[in-house]
């Protein structure tokens, strides 16, 4: 160790934590997960839980497979990250299957289906192979914070059109009903949250302007 | 109007850049294109600039709806009237328009104000030429929605047609779906209950108000689909359109009428509306040949007067911008939009309606169609020259 220790919280550091909320989010710029996106976001209490879920599969196994990766031969690589998501998934299932068993029923197969998440399996290849584990372990964090920080927004858009309520609870007024007020039952079927995607791709291209792509004459 | 054209040059400056409200130029030209022909002249090369605008030809759909349009509010009446069995010697059919009119034009005005304030907004934002698209999808939206829609849905739907269908696209011009079928659609699948059911097609049926006994307000698909084919009105009826249904849809003559008008004037392709027809009428003697349900039993050719087949065929399938271009590509489009329209009818109960279906579906595969096409007739004259050269 002849070089000095690099800071926890460096400015690299913290842009891996930072860039994929927003640069490179892995929904609205990447384009990746989008199928759990669709699915899961009807309300938000799933959503939320989903995200969560995310974020301990993909901190942990960015981590176990960063500590392995001087071990893992590269011709197998893929069957050892698979393995290493699946137990995390399989922990994570059994987890919401005992203690928040509503939402477990709710998400039913997309939890296991965490593991075909293709956000995953990509920062692993791209990042976690080739990195010490803290940075892995941010990434994983990161990118993990960037999906579930699209998922809230999605099904808290959809649950509050949809259903008129916000996790669970009323906020749509009474009155508003009686005076004519519908939910959209639109909102309900996952086309709107494709919608509801775009118009995030939309606003978040409005702000921050260098995502947009040049133009091809 | 020397006057008029004398006040607009007036305060042509201050709209022009530079002026006080350089902003508002697009709203400015919109305006003043709408009351005159534009003067505009091409400065280089042997181009003719035809004063017959985009402004125009939706001028002539808009017309062409007419006829749809009076006949809608009459029966409007007409129903609402049965319903209430107020129907009596003294009732004139003025009384009837009159209470359809009443009905429908606050619809009209909600549909025209929220689509233009949007069209308005984003031209003035992307400085570009208000577009003139909506003077007809503001028409159309009116015409295929049911009497009793409360007003503010009608305004969402539009909203959500104009920017989620057409602006995001890039405006009028470049949208994929048909925006005045995409508000339909979006207010099917948003409030159902406000769409569909036998409630929704009569004034005052949903509020149950002095209804006569025996009168259900179901549409004739309605009662076709529950397997009551023997209560369907007479096919003249429906061809003359007095029955439950769309404001505008349900009289197929008024909407022929429709289509001379476009297709003497130039404005909607007769090859589209053609093939719609008969590709209606091949699932018809399809479905004819293997039937097992009274409903499938129906002849083939009164599936083209029912519900609102012939108002899609002739006002939406023919939308120029998201209709097969091609001149083959438009004969196989209208095919597959008939075939699908009358399949989704009656095969599947979900929807009793099955053209918004099929066309929306069919504008989604437009491109395609004339990709094949375009790809086909290079091969074809590909194969042509290797010939000569070999």
């Amino acid at each position: 160790m002849s070089q000095d220790r690099e800071p926890l919280f460096s400015s690299k550091n913290l842009k891996l934590l930072r860039e994929p909320l927003d640069d490179s989010n892995p929904i609205t710029v990447q384009v990746l997960g989008i199928c759990s996106a669709l699915a899961i976001t009807v309300k938000l209490e799933p959503s939320v839980v989903m995200a969560l879920s995310v974020v301990f599969v993909m901190g942990v196994s960015n981590v176990v497979v960063s500590l392995l990766r001087a071990k893992i031969p590269p011709r197998i690589r893929i069957i050892v990250q698979l393995t290493v998501i699946a137990s995390l998934v399989i922990l994570v299932d059994e987890f919401l299957a005992a203690f928040a068993y509503e939402v477990s029923k709710q998400l039913s197969v997309f939890v296991g289906l965490i593991i075909t998440n293709c956000i995953i399996m990509g920062r692993l290849e791209a990042f976690a192979l080739a990195n010490k584990p803290w940075p892995s372990f941010l990434d994983g964090i990161g990118n993990a914070a960037g999906y579930g920080l699209i998922l809230v927004i999605v099904g808290f858009v959809r649950e509050l059109f949809g259903s008129g309520t916000i996790y669970g609870y009323q906020v749509v007024p009474e009155q508003a009903y009686t005076a004519g007020y519908e939910n959209n039952g639109l909102f309900i079927l996952p086309p709107m949250a494709l919608v509801t995607v775009g118009i995030i791709i939309w606003v978040q291209r409005y702000r921050n302007r260098k995502l947009i792509e040049e133009q091809q004459s | 109007m020397s006057a008029l054209r004398r006040y607009i040059d007036h305060i042509k400056p201050h709209f022009q850049k530079g002026g006080k409200f350089e902003k508002l130029e697009s709203t400015f030209e919109a305006f003043e294109t709408f009351l005159f022909v534009p003067d505009q002249v091409t400065t280089q090369g042997s181009h003719i600039r035809d004063a017959m605008d985009m402004k125009r030809t939706m001028s002539l759909v808009v017309m062409s709806l007419i006829p749809a349009l009076l006949f809608g509010m009459w029966n409007v009446g007409y129903q609402h009237y049965l319903a209430t069995g107020e129907m009596g010697a003294g009732v004139t059919t003025l009384d009837l328009f009159w209470e359809g009119f009443k009905l429908v034009l606050p619809i009209i005005v909600v549909s025209y104000v929220t689509g233009l304030a949007i069209e308005f907004t984003f031209a003035q934002i992307r400085r570009e030429e208000v577009n003139e698209g909506f003077l007809v999808s503001g028409m159309l939206i009116p015409l295929v929605l049911p009497v009793d829609v409360p007003l503010w849905m009608v305004a969402v739907a539009t909203a959500f047609a104009v920017i989620i269908g057409k602006e995001v696209f890039g405006g009028t011009g470049m949208n994929i779906l048909n925006p005045a079928l995409l508000a339909r659609a979006f207010l099917f699948f948003a409030y159902p209950a406000y769409m569909s059911g036998n409630q929704v097609w009569t004034h005052g049926l949903m509020e149950g108000k002095g209804i006569v006994d025996g009168f259900s307000g179901a549409t004739p698909l309605a009662q076709a689909a529950e397997g009551n084919v023997g209560q369907m009105p007479p096919a003249s009826d429906m061809f003359f359109g007095f029955i439950p249904g769309s404001i505008g849809a349900t009289s197929t003559l008024a909407v022929l009428i429709g289509a001379l008008i476009l297709l003497y004037t130039g404005a909607g392709s007769w090859r589209i509306m053609l093939s719609t027809f008969v590709g209606g009428l091949v699932m018809g003697l399809i479905l004819n040949a293997f039937a097992v349900n009274p409903f499938m039993e129906i002849p083939a050719w009164q599936h083209l007067v029912m519900g609102g087949f012939a108002f899609g065929a002739v006002f939406m399938a023919t939308d120029p911008v998201s209709a097969a271009r091609s001149r083959r590509g438009k004969y196989i489009y209208g095919f597959l939009i008939g075939l699908l329209a009358i399949l989704i009818r009656v095969v599947n109960p979900a929807y009793p309606e099955g053209i918004m279906l099929a066309i929306l579906l069919m504008n989604v595969f437009a491109p395609l169609i004339d990709h094949y096409v375009v790809e086909s007739n290079i091969n074809k004259r590909l194969k042509r020259a290797n010939l000569q050269a070999a």
